[in-house]
């Protein structure tokens, strides 16, 4: 027998009862209100959510300017500048969006150093990481894709370079390259096909990484700055101030930076929407001309480091087994690292010296590669992409003997 | 005994699907390729070389690609032998041209050189840059690609130490008289 009495008979009550006997909301509110987590996470924390956010800002954008968008080489250009020129805002929902890409890798290359910083990616988050670094290599795809779009000559001939690329694998590259390009060179085919991967085909993908990410992260439960679980004295009833469920404390905080992350994306867009060539290459303001080069071909900021692996090697196939090998990498971190600490903050000398060279080392490479190319240039960018192997090659040996703190 | 068939009943099925939805694939995947008769639209075009004055050069587009079209000098001609030392291949041994053409200047008519206008690197347009001392001290005149640097002679034989692997590509072509060519045509079928 149920005691009616004893239950809440508010309208708002009765209806939360009657769905969640319906829907698991017991199970969102796990997962996402009632998500525990350390009560010491700092901001590098938010990034994460940030890159949530410009996700959902990405969609939205996206899906008006496919409103205006005509991915045929004779509109394209066309299509984007009358957008832009003619439509009321036009000019905004193209910046948030194309602006939104880069500050999307920015957020993301944030995240990363954070994992790396706090070792993330150790015992028992390899899963998180694996996925997050699908994410990053999928995520891209999608921008370079997406870069193709407005048919500027930057977008000609970055995705000839890429298509380009595939005749370098032995026997099958050549028919290959011409299967991706449906067509003998990057023509009205590549744009369509490109076009429709970039707004619906990885976007789909994308979105089910992200969830995965999500729930492989709420399994196992986030890292914290000090690596391993605040201690609390007491057992049963402080051991939970170690914990803070992630509504409301982290969503605040996640709110507060997003005002700070708006400040400065929105004086960017503003203001600076091409970042002085970085963000909006200059030449890309030209429409694609399939018969001339532009004269200095510059990567996109956030390629700039595997278009460098490319360059740097004097054989094609091994420049882009390079560049392979330094994504693929990635994913063998968590078993490259041999150390029982979690966070750099407990590391021995030989891990801090070795993530001290590391990202200054990627860093000045993905620099270089968008300056124009000299042989002096060639030799340091070799040194660089050495020390960028090095660092993962050499982990399970310094990470293994050397003693922490 | 029943333990088994069920077994072996799964294990089929299973085959089966995976067979029928790797077939599915077949459709989504051809359609990419492509078309054949749009291609064939693309095969030769006619081009007449009389405006070209001795030193000048032109671009056609031919099957969506830049084809450069130059009358070379006497001068360029003469560099032509003298920089075999700079080649990576200057007796045109890869077949990146027709049989026809294989020969020092890589041309039917030594003062008309026809190349296809992409970089064997990644695909790039390179530059006409004719004059010699134009790129650097020693530069013999050629084509210079912007993206990672490749350098070819005017014959289009590239040169030793750069990214590009092999000379520029030759396309098929023949003299419908002394002025006028057909890209894409094969002198040895008229």
């Amino acid at each position: 027998m149920l005691k009616k009495t004893s239950q809440n008979t508010t309208p708002k009550a009765i209806l939360l009862r009657w769905v969640s006997v319906r829907l698991p909301i017991s199970r969102f509110k796990q997962y996402f209100t009632h998500y525990y987590l350390p009560s010491n996470l700092n901001f590098w924390y938010v990034f994460g959510s940030l890159s949530l956010f410009l996700l959902a800002l990405q969609i939205l954008t996206g899906i008006w300017l496919t409103m205006f968008y005509t991915p045929t080489p004779e509109e394209a250009f066309n299509s984007i500048e009358m957008m832009m020129r003619e439509r009321p805002y036009g000019w905004l929902l193209r910046y948030l969006h194309s602006t939104g890409a880069s500050f999307f890798f920015i957020v993301i290359y944030c995240h990363i150093f954070r994992s790396l910083l706090y070792g993330s990616y150790k015992k028992p988050r390899e899963l998180v990481w694996l996925i997050g670094v699908s994410i990053y290599v999928v995520l891209l795809t999608e921008a370079f894709l997406g870069y193709v779009l407005p048919w500027g000559q930057m977008s000609y001939w970055a995705s000839q370079v890429a298509s380009a690329l595939l005749t370098s694998i032995p026997v099958i590259g050549y028919d290959l390259m011409l299967w991706v390009q449906g067509n003998l060179t990057v023509s009205g085919e590549t744009l369509h096909r490109f076009f429709a991967l970039h707004i619906i085909g990885i976007p789909l993908f994308l979105l089910f990484l992200v969830f995965l990410h999500l729930i492989a992260l709420r399994k196992v439960g986030s890292n914290n700055p000090d690596g391993r679980l605040p201690q609390s004295k007491a057992k049963s009833n402080e051991s939970c101030s170690t914990q803070l469920p992630f509504h409301p404390y982290y969503t605040v905080k996640d709110l507060f930076a997003l005002v700070i992350f708006l400040f400065i994306f929105l004086a960017v867009v503003f203001f600076a929407p091409d970042m002085g060539g970085y963000f909006l290459d200059t030449n890309n303001f030209i429409p694609a001309d399939p018969l001339q080069t532009p004269s200095h071909v510059v990567p996109l900021w956030y390629l700039a480091p595997f278009y460098a692996m490319l360059c740097i090697c004097p054989n094609n196939l091994f420049g882009i087994l390079t560049m392979f090998s330094a994504i693929t990498i990635l994913f063998m971190l968590p078993w490259l690292d041999k150390s029982p600490i979690n966070s750099l903050r407990y590391r021995g000398w030989c891990t801090r010296t070795a993530f001290g060279i590391f990202i200054p080392s990627f860093l000045l490479l993905s620099y270089l590669s968008t300056t124009a190319l000299t042989p002096l240039k060639i030799t340091v960018m070799q040194v660089l992409a050495i020390n960028y192997f090095l660092f993962f090659c050499l982990m399970p040996f310094y990470t293994r003997y050397e003693k922490n703190q | 005994m029943e333990e088994d068939r069920r077994r072996f009943i799964s294990i089929l099925t299973t085959l089966m699907a995976g067979f029928g939805i790797a077939a599915s694939a077949v459709p989504f995947l051809s359609i990419l390729k492509p078309n054949p008769g749009k291609l064939r639209e693309l095969a030769s075009l006619v081009v007449d070389l009389a405006p070209l004055v001795a030193g000048e050069s032109m671009v056609v587009a031919w099957q969506n690609k830049p084809i450069w079209i130059i009358r070379r000098t006497q001068m360029m001609l003469d560099t032509l032998t003298r920089i075999h030392p700079l080649l990576r291949d200057p007796n045109s041994l890869v077949q990146q041209q027709p049989d026809y053409v294989r020969n020092e200047y890589r041309s039917l008519n030594p003062e008309y050189f026809i190349v296809v206008g992409i970089c064997t690197h990644l695909g790039c347009s390179p530059q006409y840059k004719p004059e010699p001392g134009e790129l650097n001290a020693t530069w013999p005149g050629g084509f210079f690609c912007p993206c990672h640097g490749s350098t070819f002679d005017l014959a289009g034989r590239v040169m030793k130490g750069v990214p590009a692997p092999v000379n520029l590509e030759i396309p098929p072509y023949r003299f419908i008289n002394a002025h006028t060519i057909s890209l894409g045509e094969d002198p040895s079928l008229f």
